[in-house]
């Protein structure tokens, strides 16, 4: 059936499954393939979306539950979201770089819930994202130095 | 070597095939421009296979190695603008696809570095030399009198300089120079080997516009699922797709063969099963859940891993096969020791879950196959598909994606095989995608192994006699059938070659069948020996009441340079220089709180010198991993930040091993199903990891993205026992309840 989501503010009319995972719906029906597959069962995170502003795994929510609500995925943009992505860059974070849409997303949603989170924060908020590199680390940092780059924009 | 030889026009990038041993300087541009002036093209200079440089400066250059996390298209692509002196705002890097003429580019073992720096320096220094030499003839000047400096030729008498962009026609019609002329940089005047270069993909990666295997797309593919049968080479008797068909978006239930490679033969094939054609993913998916498959299970139906690990730890009660490598006499050495300690390790089965699935997309038609894929070993991939289907070689192309992780997985073809399989069924572009569950159920398993280890330790404390017994089975059956004992590239993994002086010193193989294929996951063999190794030294080090750092040093014994066949000699000495720089930087003897322990690591593979240190804490019978301080000793530094970023990769993927990892099958099927019981270490377990890396420029480069991985279980097995007293001998820890 004939769908409409909204996607980082863009509007899509897809001929969709209303009980397809959102996941599948935005990589091969949209064709937005930034936001990845990983597990399929909400347990790794790479398919981490915003809904109305709330962290989603996108694999295991339907299409139905995005209709008339705002969709953000990994090609959107948001200031909490360029300064992640300004200090991802600046600790040179990612190796395969599959899982960081996802880490990505998430911490996006920490930074917008918590202006400057603590690292047992970070600990709570990142823990459902998997990255089989090991870059955790580095995401660590990189999130406290995405707030230090945001204070010193402020 | 280095004669001038023709090269085919069409291929416009002009020289250089590749040997093993290094370049083949191959046709010039001018002897080419002679027999094929008409497509001469002026825009660029191309003097070889993997440089490509425009008039307005910007230079392309080609990676030969798959990304798979480890920086090597920004590593090799560095080594090449630092002796051409580009200026590396104008480099772009392009993948190269799966063709024998840019040499090896099997991207496993740890080798990239250690294998391509030399030739791509050389392909980069080349190139410089014919710039050099064309402004030159420019300023009617002595080459002598020139140099090459970011991005421009300088003419050091008049100080005039000319754009390397500017360039470009002159330099084309010259000759490539021989290998022979070739001059190297020192170390001293590197410019970006040694030092930090950010990944040239970074943009990429945080915007999700990398494009992996699984996010292909070709006008009106098909996407596709495939049911297995949950025992190894187990195969479809009947099946019923009604259901299946029923699903909205399946378009089509086909079954497919197993594909055998020949024995011996260094080949993946598939496994066969029934695959369900849609027109998206998730109904692919879906279709494939609704399948009714009769199976037969074949010879592995009755595996069961738990029965495996009891009878080999009973083979290993008993003598085995003696390994070359042994010496002395062991027997004597414990009829006099002071004390003798036995201790039997385990490690289960593993697999690599990379965070993409194997996927490939495939399009055969007109006797041509194009695929678009993760894969590690491009050009194996492209020679199997030569023999399956029966199609030339130089009628398959292999594009090489980003690869969303590896660590061996996507060295093994066979997801690209089935892709092709359907895609010559269904007459349309298809995209094969495993799900989590299909990677964790038929992967290429690191295999499980059972050792058993006895040691004498003599009066002062020294180790007298070294006996070892080990059983797994061999990556070797999944190409010969009825391997049953570990082969001697295997064994040369941290069992011959362990890093210690030891008089008295006998290795025994023990017989260990396969029934699940068995493969080569991040850092191979050494998991096992790097674990059953270094737990024993702790082991005997307490028996001997000396500090095992001490223990260590002692063991490793006198400054001495042992040569293999390789040109890679083992040094003693820089191996103790990693052991004391990380008893250093993790302040081995400084007193921590009651309830921390410290455990020590030391191993040498891909011919590189890891020494590790971790701390833990233990809380109502609990693990924590608080600190991990890694040294290594890899030789040259190519790109120092992704050396440490490795590290730190490596150090969270041996925790992953040590806490989490186990593999098992009943009735021939592997249990495990995804992420919730195939688990993984998350950022909450993420310790704080220190890497040094010792100064060794002036040393070959070794391997990176491997040695960080065998030392991490049984440091932290050692730090476990420091705190608490108890040792864990059988991974992983979480089956102790320590998690």
């Amino acid at each position: 059936m004939s769908t409409i989501l909204s996607i980082n503010g863009k509007s899509y009319t897809v001929e969709v499954q209303e009980n397809m995972p959102l996941l599948w719906a935005i990589r091969d029906i949209v064709g937005l393939t930034g936001t990845k597959f990983g597990c399929g069962v909400a347990q790794c995170g790479a398919c981490s979306i915003l809904i109305d502003g709330q962290l989603t795994k996108s694999c295991s929510m339907p299409v139905s539950y995005g209709i008339g609500k705002e969709i953000f995925t990994i090609e959107g943009s948001s200031e909490n979201l360029e300064v992640l992505r300004e200090a991802w860059n600046d600790g040179n974070v990612p190796q395969c770089g599959y899982c960081q849409s996802g880490q990505l997303i998430a911490a996006t949603a920490l930074l917008d819930k918590i202006e400057s989170p603590t690292d047992k924060d970070i600990d709570d908020a990142m823990s459902s994202n998997i990255c089989r590199c090991g870059t955790y680390s580095r995401i660590r940092k990189a999130i406290h130095k995405a707030v230090e780059l945001k204070n010193q924009k402020a | 070597m280095s004669n001038i030889h023709q090269v085919n026009r069409r291929d416009f990038m002009k020289l250089f095939g590749l040997a093993s041993t290094g370049i083949i300087l191959g046709c010039t541009a001018q002897t080419a421009k002679k027999k094929f002036s008409p497509e001469i093209n002026k825009d660029f200079f191309a003097p070889n296979l993997f440089i490509h440089l425009e008039k307005n400066g910007n230079i392309t250059l080609i990676a030969s190695r798959s990304e798979m996390g480890q920086g090597i298209r920004t590593s090799l692509a560095s080594a090449i603008a630092d002796e051409l002196e580009a200026d590396w705002k104008y480099v772009n890097v392009k993948q190269a696809t799966g063709n024998a003429k840019y040499g090896n580019q099997n991207t496993d073992g740890s080798r990239s570095v250690r294998t391509r720096l030399e030739p791509m320096r050389k392909m980069g220094a080349a190139a410089k030399m014919m710039l050099i030499t064309a402004a030159a003839n420019k300023w009617n000047v002595n080459e002598s009198d020139c140099k090459a400096e970011n991005h421009y030729v300088i003419n050091t008498i008049s100080n005039e300089k000319i754009f390397f962009g500017d360039l470009v026609e002159d330099a084309s019609a010259l000759p490539v120079p021989n290998e022979g002329a070739i001059q190297l940089k020192k170390v001293e005047d590197f410019k970006y080997i040694g030092k930090t270069l950010k990944s040239v993909d970074l943009n990429h990666f945080t915007h999700g516009t990398a494009t992996y295997g699984i996010d292909v797309r070709i006008p009106n593919m098909k996407f596709a699922a495939i049911a297995r049968c949950p025992v190894t080479f187990g195969t479809v008797k009947s099946f019923d797709s009604k259901n299946a068909e029923k699903v909205s978006g399946v378009e089509k239930v086909i079954k497919i063969d197993r594909k055998k490679p020949g024995i011996g033969q260094q080949f993946y094939g598939c496994l066969g099963g029934v695959a369900v054609i849609a027109n998206n993913t998730w109904s692919a998916f879906q279709g494939k859940l609704d399948l009714d498959i009769n199976w037969d299970f074949g010879d592995n139906k009755s595996f069961d891993s738990e029965e495996f690990k009891k009878t080999l730890t009973q083979r290993i009660q008993k003598n085995g096969k003696l390994v070359p490598g042994s010496r002395g006499n062991v027997s004597t050495a414990f009829n006099n020791a002071n004390k003798v300690v036995e201790a039997t390790y385990h490690v289960p089965f593993l697999v690599h879950v990379p965070m993409e699935v194997p996927n490939a997309t495939a399009w055969y038609q007109d006797n041509k196959i194009e695929v678009w894929a993760p894969v590690q070993d491009p050009q194996t991939a492209r020679a199997e598909l030569a023999q399956f289907f029966e199609i030339p070689l130089e009628n398959i192309t292999i594009n090489v994606t980003f690869l969303g992780g590896g660590f061996g997985r996507k060295s093994k073809s066979d997801f690209v095989v089935e892709a092709v399989t359907i895609s010559k069924e269904i007459k349309a572009p298809v995209q094969v995608v495993w799900t989590r569950e299909d990677d964790i159920k038929h992967s290429f398993y690191h295999a499980t192994s059972v050792q058993y280890l006895k040691g004498g330790i003599d009066e002062k404390g020294n180790v007298s006699g070294w006996l070892q017994r080990v059983a797994f089975p061999s990556i070797v059956s999944s190409f010969k059938p009825l391997s049953d004992y570990a082969s001697g590239f295997e064994l040369g993994q941290g069992f011959t070659n362990n890093p210690y002086d030891l008089e008295n010193f006998r290795l025994e193989s023990v017989k260990a069948e396969a029934h699940l294929r068995i493969g080569w996951l991040r850092s191979v063999v050494h998991i096992h020996s790097g674990f059953g190794n270094n737990s024993f030294v702790d082991e005997l080090a307490f028996a001997a009441n000396i500090d095992p750092v001490q223990f260590h040093l002692n063991l490793i014994g006198k400054d001495r340079v042992i040569k293999g066949k390789s040109d890679y000699p083992y040094d003693t000495k820089r191996m103790k220089d990693v052991l004391n720089n990380t008893a250093k930087i993790a302040d081995w003897n400084k007193k921590r709180p009651e309830n921390h322990g410290m455990g020590i690591a030391i191993h040498y593979s891909f011919y590189s010198y890891v020494a590790t240190a971790v701390e833990v804490s233990m809380n109502d019978g609990k693990v924590k991993i608080e600190n991990v301080w890694t040294t290594i000793d890899c030789g040259l530094v190519l790109n120092k930040d992704n050396v440490i970023n490795q590290l730190e990769g490596a150090a969270i993927f041996g925790m992953s091993i040590a806490l989490f990892g186990k593999v098992s099958a009943k009735e021939g099927a592997v249990e495990q199903n995804n992420f919730f019981d195939y688990q993984m270490t998350r950022m909450k377990h993420a310790p704080k990891i220190h890497v040094d890396i010792l100064d060794k420029m002036n040393e070959k480069p070794t391997g990176v993205g491997e040695p960080g991985v065998p030392v991490m279980a049984p440091a932290i097995c050692n730090a476990i026992f420091n705190a608490t007293g108890k040792r864990y001998r059988s991974l992983p820890l979480i089956d102790e309840g320590l998690i």
